[in-house]
């Protein structure tokens, strides 16, 4: 953690908890969504969300590196999406 | 001056994200649902990803970065355009304030074929 906490410090703090809010509909929509695509956009979503978080978090820190984490986690999340996408297709037309 | 720009695009791009994750709570069907989700989350995750290039200002951050931001916008549209063209298959229920569907008798569910505009009029 930061020695002196400054401004831009204070700002991703204020982030983070914006993001954890975020979070928390996210799950709500994850688990009550009345069908699976509503699930699937809700897991996309909260990927997106995780992305924000590491972005907030590699500031925070001062650790860019954290960033190499969020290009991967981009990547996966695009591909879970695109293969659930697939599969409800798929899983509709057998 | 940077830090003050950094922090304010931080904090901007986390209330676009929050609205996405609201939409997605509050909007009434999976279309606009999706709608929320995607646009929303990708402006924010624009915003907080150029917070972190304006606050290190390294080349290689900038550079990966600016790489997150172009594949974001790449790819969310594809898998929306995925995800909705499924769930229109499956039939799922529109919100009753739905008046277009331009789609309507365009889909074939035996060849599992969808008719684009202009043929078959």
């Amino acid at each position: 953690m930061p020695v002196e906490l400054t401004l831009i410090h204070h700002a991703a703090r204020v982030a983070l908890l914006i993001l954890m809010a975020a979070m928390f509909l996210a799950l709500y929509r994850l688990v009550r969504g009345p069908n699976l695509p509503d699930r699937v956009i809700a897991l996309d979503l909260i990927a997106t969300l995780a992305l924000g978080m590491i972005v907030a978090y590699a500031i925070l820190t001062g650790q860019p590196v954290f960033l190499n984490a969020a290009v991967i986690l981009a990547l996966i999340a695009f591909l879970g999406t695109v293969a659930f996408a697939k599969y409800i297709e798929r899983r509709m037309s057998e | 001056m940077t830090e003050w720009i950094s922090a304010a695009l931080l904090i901007f791009g986390a209330l676009f994200m929050f609205i996405g994750a609201l939409g997605i709570v509050r909007l009434p069907d999976f279309f606009t649902r999706s709608h929320a989700a995607a646009k929303a989350t990708s402006f924010g995750a624009l915003l907080m990803l150029l917070a972190i290039a304006l606050h290190f200002a390294d080349p290689w951050i900038i550079f990966e970065s600016l790489l997150v931001i172009a594949f974001i916008y790449l790819t969310a549209p594809i898998a929306s355009h995925m995800l909705g063209r499924a769930a229109y298959f499956l039939n799922l229920p529109m919100w009753k304030g739905t008046h277009i569907d331009e789609l309507r008798n365009r889909y074939d569910p035996e060849k599992h074929t969808l008719a684009s505009g202009g043929e078959g009029e």
